[in-house]
């Protein structure tokens, strides 16, 4: 039995490591955008934020104050067992979500879209999000937290078949043109694109696609990872860097993930996640044990299984027998 | 590079910032502050524009620097404040409300994220000597947030919460920002955006337009959405 309590510990350190701490991948892929970035201005704007990611970690504050909505995905493993069960699990999401709102501090975002209450603490209906995913013969639990801005540079579109790879392009070209102005989306980001699904589930693959991948991560499928590249080339050919200042600094990295979808289209979603790519994750072992890390390794072979049954030891070994 | 500034020059000012010191910068200038800012957004604005509130500070007082901002803090058990990091939201949203807003607050200059459009600099920021700074990044918070060495008041923390309350600021080297707009009403983004418009047909040349289109507000691409 994982504690709750160990739980919480874990996910008040994920919050504040999240707020505080850029991804080692991020950071690596800004800084070769830095080096390579020609425009004065955006140039000048990338330098700033490597200082910034610096101050953040010195004097452990927040890097951005725009500390965006955190919310939470779950890994739990098929063989994992925790203290309370999975209610107790997201009071203590939510505890944790609250006191790190206080204790770091985070800007109290969520609030009730008509009434615009604010509780101070990033806790309300339906929030913070909490997903879920599993892992086949895993005996741990892990937690990632993301803390992605949410209000430029996502959008969706119900695309079809025949509008083919021209029509994923033009959608991801009109979506970081429109963002990319005056640096709406914070840009360079990482872009998430989802493809196919219904349209609930291509919004969240391609969001999942943008927060839970590291930059350099390709799509396991050939043809998908090599759309990846040419979507990211073709978005740091816009002539539009940080800040929508002239220059080449708009994409770190492009990320697709698919789902299947109805036979009639080809749904599309594009996010970006942006110069302050917030994520921190920990693997809490059933022995005790907890790693912490940068890659949230949220797409498994048995999360993108394509197949009716997923075979395990226990299914293989009960076949043989 | 189209928008390169000769140079990037850097000014380091004093608030309440004089005429003088406006009149003296230019587009694409890295500014830092020093002296005493206040933050206000859609929650104040309602409030003083809309509602007719008395502005809980006396413009005289808090320096005549504008933030759109809402600090990433938290009030403590004794009812000191803690503030974490700083940076601003979008500003184009609060166009409609400065007319009245330099009105009442004689404001000379507003920091925020992404600028406004020069219409509204003309319009709004030039008939009051104001001009418009833009965060970087965005956003360095952690940078603005060491540049607060007090917080020297929150307004309306209660009714309005943390995010939307109206904070008082003592800043030192309280940067960095770029200046955005002039006492001319240009604007450094749409400077940024006439050069990246020039490459805009060519991208899409030859990728074919889906089979069904979208109702929209604008289908021209060198314009902006804001």
């Amino acid at each position: 039995m994982i504690p709750t309590q160990t739980l919480q510990g874990v996910a008040e350190q994920l919050m504040a490591k999240a707020a505080i701490e850029i991804p080692d991948d991020y950071l690596t892929g800004i800084k070769a955008m830095a080096e390579q970035e020609e425009g004065d201005l955006s140039a000048f704007v990338l330098r700033a934020m490597l200082e910034n990611y610096e101050a953040a970690k010195e004097d452990r504050r927040a890097m951005c104050a725009d500390t965006g909505i955190p919310r939470w995905y779950v890994k739990y493993g098929n063989e994992a067992g925790i203290e309370g069960g999975p209610v107790a699990l997201e009071a203590t999401l939510r505890r944790a979500t609250a006191k790190a709102t206080h204790d770091v501090p985070l800007r109290p975002n969520r609030v009730h879209p008509l009434w615009r209450t604010d509780h101070n603490n990033n806790v309300g209906i339906n929030a913070p999000e909490i997903e879920y995913s599993f892992e086949p013969e895993a005996d741990w639990i892990e937690l990632t937290t993301v803390h992605k801005g949410g209000l430029f540079g996502t959008d969706y579109r119900m695309l079809f078949p025949g509008d083919g790879i021209d029509g994923i392009k033009r959608f991801t070209l009109d979506t970081l043109i429109a963002f990319g102005k005056r640096g709406l989306a914070c840009q360079p980001a990482i872009v998430g694109i989802g493809l196919g699904g219904s349209k609930d589930i291509c919004m969240t693959l391609g969001k999942q696609a943008a927060c839970l991948r590291t930059v350099g991560n390709r799509n396991p499928d050939p043809r998908v990872a090599e759309l990846e590249l040419e979507l990211k080339d073709l978005g740091n050919k816009i002539g539009m860097g940080a800040m929508g200042f002239v220059g080449s600094s708009m994409v770190v990295d492009c990320h697709i993930e698919v789902g299947y979808t109805h036979t009639g289209g080809m749904p599309m979603s594009v996010h970006a996640f942006c110069l302050s790519s917030r994520r921190a994750t920990a693997r809490v072992h059933a022995d005790g044990r907890i790693e912490y890390r940068h890659d949230p390794q949220w797409f498994t072979p048995y999360m993108r299984r394509e197949t009716v049954e997923w075979e395990t030891s226990r299914t293989s070994s009960a076949q043989s027998a | 590079m189209g928008d390169k500034p000769d140079k990037l020059r850097t000014v380091r000012l004093t608030t309440p910032v004089s005429a003088e010191a406006i009149a003296g910068l230019r587009l694409g200038d890295v500014v830092y502050l020093d002296g005493r800012v206040y933050t206000g957004r859609e929650g104040v604005y309602q409030r003083v524009i809309d509602e007719g509130a008395d502005l809980p500070v006396d413009p005289a007082e808090v320096g005549n620097v504008n933030f759109h901002c809402s600090p990433a803090a938290a009030v403590q058990d004794d009812g000191s404040f803690k503030v974490g990091a700083v940076t601003a939201t979008a500003s184009f949203r609060f166009a409609k409300w400065l007319e009245r807003w330099f009105e009442v607050s004689g404001c000379k200059v507003i920091i925020g994220k992404g600028g406004m459009t020069s219409e509204a600099y003309r319009k709004y920021f030039v008939p009051n000597g104001a001009i418009y700074l833009t965060t970087v990044g965005y956003g360095t918070g952690a940078l603005l947030g060491r540049g607060v060495k007090n917080v020297a008041a929150a307004h309306w923390l209660e009714d309005l919460g943390i995010a939307q309350a109206l904070w008082v600021f003592d800043v030192e080297n309280f940067g960095p920002f770029l200046v955005e707009s002039d006492l001319q009403g240009n604007s450094l983004f749409e400077r940024a955006n006439a050069e990246v418009a020039k490459n805009l047909d060519a991208l899409y040349e030859g990728l074919k337009a889906p089979a069904l289109r979208r109702y929209g507000e604008t289908d021209e691409r060198k314009d902006e959405l804001i």
